[in-house]
This record gives structure tokens, C-alpha cells and sequence, in this order.
């Protein structure tokens, strides 16, 4: 923050008005049509794809269209349908089942891995690397190393078979019972190294005399954790989380190439529910009222980062 | 005595773990080198028994990966390029300049990159229909650069923001223009988040599935995570094929991973810290 206090003491002498002039603001100060533009381009590149789809998206979600012929106006007809079609109210039970299963475990597996490895020692860079090296694959490449997995005769049946728990055999992607968690533990192992990451960057920025000095009045080890590390992590859990909430709501990738939200709906999410109605049924739509759903689960999320974005800007 | 013991359950531990995380990915490349035969007469499961590079050859030309991988790269690159230049400038003038509403400005175009991709699916896919886009790679390249933009510029500001203001007061005494200041001494001064950023983003676009198949449709123009997914219909049960393309659609994002990795991680670690 040191540029702002000693770039407000040179008095506005250019033609374009320098960050942080405290209270003394020039508000007359031409702003040069350079800069003009380089908020504007990118503003409006941003725009068309991104805002301007969106505020439509919504208009969308309160029409019938098969995308041939023009949208047709039908007010909330969508959404009331919405709340009596059981495979949505099973995409949505499925998106929660998601966000606690895949969220939760990817938390806790990814804090409890940074807190073992924090401590540089040898072999360290090593695990961390392991860890983290299915982040770099892109999802549809961690299903298919999975696939493998979950074939008939598969690695994870010859597993089971060598235990001598041949009767758990089963098709694991093409049995409702377990499609869903059969897509849910590829996701997991790619997010787990991610998670580790953001947390080890975290436990560096503590300062170790808070440790010390608790070590000093006797805390244990669990009370350190929980007194020390935790409150002092406060920002990353809050990264974190909002990270978790919205990846949870976007997974689309890895339950399309794994099994499309089959059998019978057993592995749907609301992403690709909506996927499926707009560019397979072609209910546009329907399908735009399914993403409206998504972006209202997403909002508290999407709010909060915001705020807290705002408060660090201010 | 005690401290070895917990030396050595920590290593033994860890490195199961490792191997749990490593296991499936060597699984898959050892795989790769099968012939058919094997795989039909002892499984998938099985070790191997047998070595072949037929089936790299079978991924690359039967199964089109060299032109999906060169589709991926022709949007791959242009997308970043264009992304961090424009979130750059953006970052540069609302970080280093009093623009009117500039906060309002930035954190607008950060949620429009925390919006769920889906509700942007349908018109953005209108949209590219509209003006002849559609199915072409400047489609893909355009949605990328503007879903992008949002999160690159915020990080981007954030690192600005925090640059010293002599070096700019400086320049500025001498004359120099926001075009100049930018170019000469901020630019430089951004590389490591720079090199962050576009390893990161890279990735995420080299790896993306949802946006490829919704602005394209012909095969021979998918990038190479939606032609992984084709080609796995192609080659049904050839698994050794789908393993060679698999490792094949892993080896870029991989490589750079590894040239870049100190950046990379400190990437991720930018938004978790600040």
C-alpha cells in the first residue's frame, strides 16, 4: 500500500489522474482515451459473453423453444414443471449427495494431507508431488484412467477377488446402487491433491511463534489444531469453500464421460440434467430454467466471495 | 527409538498413499504398451504380457489425436495469450488509475467468471450461431477469452495494486504515458503472476469439455478432451488404444506442469492467501 501515499504527494501534473490522490481528487482530470479503453475492451468482451448470455438465460428460462422456431413466452410454467418431475428432484437430491460427499471429503482429505506434509523433510516434495499430479489431468482423462478400474474384471474386481469379496462384485457404473459414488471417488482424487495445495499455502503464512507460544502454555497438539491452525486459516476456509461450493455445482465433466447421469438417472446431476435437456431433448427452454436453479444454489456462494473480495478492495 | 518408529509408519504410510495416487496413472500407461490379444485373453486386470507402440500409432492417425491435439492448441494458445492481455491492461488501469466506478467494475467482472457455466450454455451457443461462429475454433477461442477474463484481471489487479509507486511516479516525471508506463515498467514487473496465470489457465483450457462441445459440433474440429471421449466410442473395447490416447491427451497439460511448476503451484496459491 506504499504507492498510494507517495504518489499523492506529486500533485496531479499528468494529463491522466494516478491512483490513490487521497481526498485532494481531480475529478475534472481528463482520463486519457487510452485508459478509457483498456477498461472498456475487455469489459465488453466479458459482456458479450458473458453477461449479456446470462441476463438472457433467464429471459430463457420463462419460454417454451426447441431453438428451430422463436421462443415462446409461458411465464413460470417451466418451473412449476420443474417441481413435479421426479428425475430433477433425483439430480437435485444426487447435487447435494455431490456437494457433501465430494466437498466434504475433499476438504477434509485435503487439509489433513497438507497438515502432513507442511513439515519440510525428506520425501516431502515427493508425496506433495504424487498428491497433486492428478490435478494436472483434465477430467475426462481421470475418467477414463478410472474406467479401467471399474471394468468387468477390472483392477478393482481382481482387488476384491484377491481379499476373498468376490460377492461385492458388481458392474460399478452400470448398477444405480453405486453409479453415483463410483463417479464421486475419481472426482475426489483429483481434487484432493488441489485442496492440499490451497491449504499448504495457507499453513505457510502462519506465523510459527503462535504455535510456539502456545506450545509455551501447555496446549497439545489437537488443542494447537484447533485454537491455532484453524481460526488462523480463516481466509483459506472461506477460498476454500466457495472453491468447493461452486466446482461441486459446475461438475459436469467427469459424470458425462463416466456415465452420462445414467443408468436410469442413478448418476444425475443438475448439470448434466440441463446439458441433456437443451442439447438432447432440445427444451431450451426447460433446460434454461434447470441452469437458473444452478445459479441460485451458486448466488449465496457467489455473494459471499464477493463481499469478501469487496472488503479486501477497500 | 519412538521418533524412528514414527519416521518410519509416517514414510510407509505416505508412500502407500502415493502409490494409491500414482497406482492408476502407471496402471494406465503400462496398459498403453499391450497388444489386443493380451487384453482379450488376460484382461484388463491382469499384468501385462506383451509390448507394443502400435496402439500410439492406432490413437494418433486412426483415432485423429494429432488433429484434435492440434485443434487444442490453436485455441489453447491464442485463448491465453489474448485473455492475460486484456485482463493485463484492464488490471493496469483500474489498479493504477483513478477510473470512475472502478471498483464496481472489477468485482463485476469477477462474478461473471463465478457464474455457473450453465446458464451461459444455450445463448452463448445462439449466440455463435448468430454470427457464423458457431463450429469454427474462434468460437471456442472467444468464450474462453471472455469466461476468462473475470478471474484473470481480479488476480491480476490484486498483484498490481501492490507494486511500489515510485517506479511509476518516475516515469510519469519523465513524461511518460500510460501506454509507456504500462508497457515498460508494469508489464515487467507482472511476469511471475504472468507465468502463474497462464500455466494455470493453460491447463484449464486445455482440459475443458463443456464449452468445446457446446459452440462445436463436427469431429475433426474437437480439441483433443472431447475427442478423447469420441474416440473411446471408435475403439469400444481396445482398451490399450483409449489408454495410448488417454496418455497422449495427458502429456501437454503434464509438460506443463512440470516446466512451470513452481508458478503454477504458487498460482493456486495466489487466490487461497490473498
Amino acid at each position: 500500500m506504499t504507492n498510494v501515499s507517495t504518489i499523492a504527494e506529486t500533485p496531479g501534473t499528468t494529463a491522466s489522474t494516478v491512483a490513490g490522490a487521497p481526498r485532494r481528487r481531480r475529478r475534472s482530470n481528463r482520463l486519457s482515451p487510452l485508459l478509457v479503453a483498456f477498461v472498456l475492451v475487455p469489459f465488453a468482451v466479458e459482456s458479450i459473453w458473458v453477461f449479456w448470455p446470462a441476463l438472457q438465460g433467464f429471459w430463457f428460462s420463462l419460454t417454451r423453444w426447441d431453438g428451430q422456431t422463436p421462443p415462446e413466452f409461458i411465464g413460470v410454467d417451466n418451473y412449476v414443471e420443474l417441481a413435479g418431475d421426479a428425475t430433477f428432484r433425483g439430480a437435485l437430491l444426487n447435487t447435494v449427495i455431490w456437494l457433501v460427499l465430494f466437498g466434504g471429503l475433499s476438504v477434509v482429505g485435503g487439509f489433513g494431507m497438507a497438515l502432513l506434509l507442511q513439515k519440510e523433510r525428506r520425501g516431502v516434495g515427493f508425496y506433495r508431488a504424487a498428491l497433486f499430479t492428478p490435478v494436472v489431468f483434465s477430467l475426462v482423462v481421470t475418467a477414463l484412467v478410472w474406467r479401467v478400474f471399474y471394468q468387468p474384471d477390472g483392477v478393482a474386481d481382481q482387488i476384491l477377488r484377491t481379499i476373498g469379496l468376490e460377492h461385492l462384485i458388481r458392474p460399478w457404473l452400470a448398477d444405480p446402487q453405486t453409479a453415483l459414488y463410483a463417479v464421486i471417488l475419481p472426482a475426489l482424487w483429483r481434487q484432493i491433491g488441489y485442496v492440499m495445495v490451497l491449504f499448504l499455502a495457507g499453513l505457510k503464512a502462519i506465523d510459527p511463534a503462535l504455535h510456539e507460544a502456545a506450545r509455551m502454555d501447555g496446549a497439545n497438539g489437537w488443542q494447537r489444531l484447533w485454537y491455532v491452525t484453524v481460526p488462523q486459516l480463516k481466509g483459506v476456509n472461506a477460498v476454500v469453500l466457495s472453491v468447493i461450493v461452486i466446482d461441486s455445482l459446475r461438475s459436469f465433466d467427469i459424470v458425462w464421460s463416466l456415465t452420462k447421469g445414467g443408468p436410469y438417472h442413478s448418476s444425475e446431476l443438475l448439470s448434466t440434467y440441463m446439458y441433456s435437456a437443451a442439447f438432447q431433448s432440445l427444451r431450451l427452454g426447460y433446460a434454461s430454467a434447470i441452469a437458473v436453479v444452478i445459479f441460485v444454489l451458486a448466488l449465496a456462494v457467489i455473494l459471499g466471495y464477493l463481499v469478501r473480495a469487496f472488503r479486501e478492495e477497500a | 527409538m519412538i521418533r524412528k518408529l514414527r519416521t518410519g509408519t509416517f514414510h510407509t504410510g505416505m508412500i502407500l498413499l502415493s502409490l494409491l495416487w500414482l497406482g492408476p496413472v502407471i496402471w494406465v500407461v503400462v496398459m498403453s504398451t499391450r497388444t489386443f490379444d493380451d487384453i482379450a485373453a488376460n484382461g484388463v486386470g491382469s499384468l501385462p504380457h506383451s509390448f507394443t507402440l502400435d496402439t500410439y500409432r492406432q490413437a494418433w492417425v486412426d483415432g485423429g489425436e494429432l488433429r484434435a491435439l492440434i485443434n487444442s492448441l490453436l485455441v489453447t494458445v491464442p485463448s491465453v495469450v489474448l485473455s492475460l492481455a486484456l485482463a493485463a491492461v484492464a488490471a493496469f488501469a483500474l489498479s493504477r488509475y483513478r477510473i470512475p466506478g472502478r471498483r464496481t467494475i472489477l468485482l463485476l467482472m469477477l462474478a461473471g467468471n463465478l457464474l455457473p457455466p450453465q446458464i451461459l450454455l444455450i445463448p452463448v451457443q445462439k449466440f455463435s450461431e448468430l454470427t457464423g461462429l458457431y463450429d469454427t475454433l474462434w468460437a471456442l477461442i472467444t468464450v474462453q477469452v471472455g469466461f476468462g477474463l473475470g478471474f484473470y484481471t481480479f488476480v491480476l489487479h490484486g498483484f498490481m495494486r501492490d507494486l511500489p509507486g515510485e517506479i511509476q511516479e518516475a516515469a510519469t516525471i519523465d513524461g511518460a504515458g500510460p501506454a509507456q508506463i504500462f508497457a515498460r515498467v508494469m508489464l515487467p514487473l507482472t511476469r511471475p503472476a504472468l507465468a502463474a496465470l497462464g500455466a494455470l489457465s493453460f491447463t484449464w483450457i486445455f482440459n475443458d469439455l463443456l464449452w468445446a462441445i457446446t459452440v462445436l459440433r463436427t469431429d475433426d474440429r474437437m480439441p483433443v478432451t472431447p475427442a478423447l471421449l469420441a474416440l473411446q466410442g471408435q475403439f469400444v473395447s481396445s482398451w490399450s488404444v483409449i489408454a495410448a490416447g488417454t496418455v497422449i491427451a495427458a502429456v501437454p497439460t503434464v509438460a506443463v506442469f512440470l516446466r512451470f511448476q513452481r508458478h503454477f503451484i504458487g498460482g493456486l496459491a495466489i487466490g487461497a492467501v490473498k
